[in-house]
């Protein structure tokens, strides 16, 4: 008892913070200086998840209604993460959602007229993403043309390039059950626990990782008891979400039965639907791998130091139009990958695929999530965070009213809320 | 001329156009280590076109650039900073959105193998701070968006002094600074000068220049009216080397004073 008192005195002398009251009165006084983070994101989807499901318990709230989300939010998640590379940067993508339905093209016609397999005709999809992102980013970054004008261009330019290679059969099916799997494929259950449990050990590690590395080298650190309560939080959360998809989520009507597990198709039988969509690890992977670029790496370092402070950053030494061209590579080339994603949602890739509000809905994940216009602020969790509040109002709206008169209006005023409450967060930053 | 040591830096015949415009005339200046020299001059003095020089912003068109006793070529920023010369600009040039660790080592990260290494950083950071004697940081992992503008300065001077920099140039640190504030940053610089850096300080401010420097030199219209030891000196010779260019004995011959195209 006496050697665990002198521990624990040991450790507040070598400088941590003092407990989980310590770090909430820490969050409380980052979110009064202005800094709000993915906080007002998340309280909008838990007022939004209450209000649908009072509103329409017997639709909204139901298993099956759960993976839809994940199928309607994934592919705005995925194009908001890469329009926060460019957000961070202070610039903006109008053309990401065009982006994504060239890359659809350019995937569904290797796949159906050239006949390439699979994996080639993705990664030359993707690699086309990435060059119109090389396009933009030299414009902007060495002719100092303004974002909003070179993407506004791309963004006609890109719907014409859409159209001549889909040419006039109008739309193309996608033929590869791999590609189609991605979004309309589930993993097994016993894969959807061991995601769950190395998302859980993995972040567990790494934090402690990082605590136990600043305590050895003497430097003040996160407290035991936040670190705990963070991990146990993600644990449930993300547990919680794993067991919901992995329920039956077929519903069986009556005089039909569903099919057996083990493989076998009696006639008439219902499939079976259940387990977390194979989406959802890709979203994980993007997720953790961008998340280490942006915070962990001297890349990611500098583009937030060119969306703080340009001028600061140039005479640090960094290549800013590196840097520049750079993000919107990464910008376009996940919008690719988004586009990969609509694809093999749809089954198919039409003229419109990547259009009408794929791109607002993009640009308003990522703000919602917490990204600032104004550059040097942002996550690649708020894409996810924001992502998923989109999904939620595009999900539930339907299922209370069927004008899509409303719908746009509420769509376009949650954009709008967000947007206003990131420039009075930066207003309040630079006063106080 | 006020030190029998050898002068960190020492330039000689500085001349320097931009188009039909003289802005630096035959500039001599000499800087010791240890020592604060405060750059004094009028508004348009060419005081902004002599550190610039000197940081390697751009070449000077003629004249002897001697650092350590060599002859060096600085014709770009990263020449000047492999010499060990940093320049703290009056906009600081500090990411607000980032902290005070990755404010200093901005552009010169330590790494782990890919990953950054913070844990190495903000000891480092730390240590440097703690060689200046700064109290005034609660946080090396606060925002800079949250420091006030005495603090912002001393991060920015800590930067400069991190790289084992030999010559660090401050322009007009203290401009935008309160009473406290600006007494804090003064200390600073002469605890940066006692640590054996040589100093340039850029001031407006007399009583600061007074206060801080050991030497003054005082530009007059492009052309170096005089260097002179800071204790030999009063306030109204300073001044009266700012405006005319000479005070009694110091200064400008009235004919290089005509030269130049001030008023004799």
């Amino acid at each position: 008892m006496s050697t665990q008192q002198k521990t624990d005195v040991d450790v507040a002398a070598s400088g941590d913070s003092a407990g989980v009251r310590q770090a909430f009165n820490d969050y409380a006084n980052r979110v009064r200086g202005g800094d709000v983070g993915s906080l007002p994101a998340i309280l909008g989807l838990i007022a939004l998840i209450i209000l649908f499901s009072v509103l329409q318990h017997d639709v909204f709230f139901t298993i099956l209604n759960f993976a839809n989300l994940i199928n309607q939010g994934a592919a705005i998640i995925v194009l908001a993460m890469g329009l926060v590379f460019v957000l961070l940067l202070g610039e903006i993508d109008l053309s990401a959602g065009y982006a994504a339905g060239t890359a659809a093209a350019i995937l569904a016609v290797a796949l159906t007229s050239w006949h390439w397999s699979w994996p080639l005709a993705l990664i030359f999809a993707l690699l086309v993403g990435t060059a119109i992102g090389l396009i933009i980013g030299l414009l902007v970054a060495r002719l100092g043309i303004p974002s909003f004008v070179v993407t506004l261009a791309m963004f006609l330019a890109l719907q014409g390039v859409m159209l001549l290679v889909i040419g006039d059969g109008g739309t193309i099916g996608i033929q590869s059950d791999a590609i189609l799997a991605v979004m309309n494929k589930n993993m097994p259950i016993w894969a959807g626990w061991l995601l769950w449990a190395i998302v859980s050990a993995g972040y567990a590690l790494i934090t402690w990782r990082a605590i136990a590395g600043r305590r050895k080298a003497g430097l003040v650190s996160t407290a035991n008891s936040v670190w705990a309560l963070k991990v146990i939080g993600l644990t449930v959360l993300t547990g919680l979400g794993i067991w919901f998809l992995s329920q039956e989520r077929q519903i069986v009507r009556e005089g039909k039965q569903s099919c057996p597990v083990d493989g076998t198709a009696p006639v008439g039988c219902i499939p079976v639907i259940q387990g977390v969509p194979w989406v959802v690890l890709v979203i994980i992977v993007l997720l953790v791998f961008l998340t280490f670029v942006l915070s962990r790496t001297s890349f990611g370092r500098h583009i937030y130091a060119v969306g703080g402070n340009a001028e600061a950053a140039r005479r640090a030494g960094i290549s800013v139009k590196g840097i520049k061209t750079y993000c919107f590579m990464i910008c376009s080339t996940l919008a690719a990958v988004a586009g990969v994603l609509i694809a093999s949602r749809d089954n198919s890739v039409s003229p419109t695929t990547g259009g009408a509000q794929t791109l607002l809905f993009a640009v308003g994940a990522a703000v919602i999530g917490g990204t600032s216009l104004f550059g040097g602020r942002g996550r690649i969790a708020d894409a996810v965070i924001g992502g998923l509040v989109i999904a939620v109002i595009a999900n539930g709206l339907p299922l209370v009213t069927q004008q899509s008169g409303v719908q746009f209006v509420v769509t376009g005023l949650v954009l709008l809320v967000a947007a206003s409450v990131d420039a009075l967060s930066r207003k309040r930053s630079l006063t106080g | 001329m006020t030190s029998s040591e050898a002068p960190l830096l020492q330039l000689s015949g500085i001349n320097k156009s931009f188009g039909p415009v003289h802005v630096l005339r035959n500039v001599e200046l000499s800087v010791w280590p240890g020592q604060v020299t405060a750059l004094v001059g009028d508004n348009g003095a060419g005081k902004s076109t002599l550190i610039k020089g000197i940081a390697g912003i751009y070449g000077f068109d003629s004249g002897s650039y001697q650092f350590e006793g060599h002859e060096v070529q600085v014709h770009d920023p990263k020449a000047a900073a492999a010499l060990g010369i940093e320049v703290v600009y009056q906009d600081l040039a500090l990411c607000d959105n980032l902290d005070v660790v990755h404010n200093m080592f901005l552009g010169r990260e330590e790494h782990k193998r890919v990953t950054l290494d913070e844990i190495e950083m903000e000891k480092r950071a730390t240590e440097t701070l703690k060689g200046l004697s700064v109290r005034t940081l609660k946080s090396v992992r606060q925002q800079v968006s949250s420091l006030s503008g005495g603090q912002r300065q001393t991060v920015a001077i800590a930067r400069a002094v991190l790289w084992n920099s030999k010559l660090v140039v401050l322009d007009e640190p203290t401009a935008a600074l309160g009473v406290a504030q600006t007494e804090q940053v003064l200390n600073l610089v002469r605890r940066m000068a006692d640590n054996g850096l040589g100093v340039i300080l850029i001031s407006h401010n007399i009583n600061d220049v007074k206060q801080v420097a050991d030497n003054i030199a005082c530009l007059y219209l492009g052309a170096m009216a005089a260097q002179v030891d800071a204790s030999t000196v009063n306030h109204s010779t300073v001044v009266e080397l700012i405006t005319t260019g000479r005070s009694g004995d110091l200064g400008l011959q009235p004919e290089t004073i005509a030269a130049v195209g001030g008023v004799a």
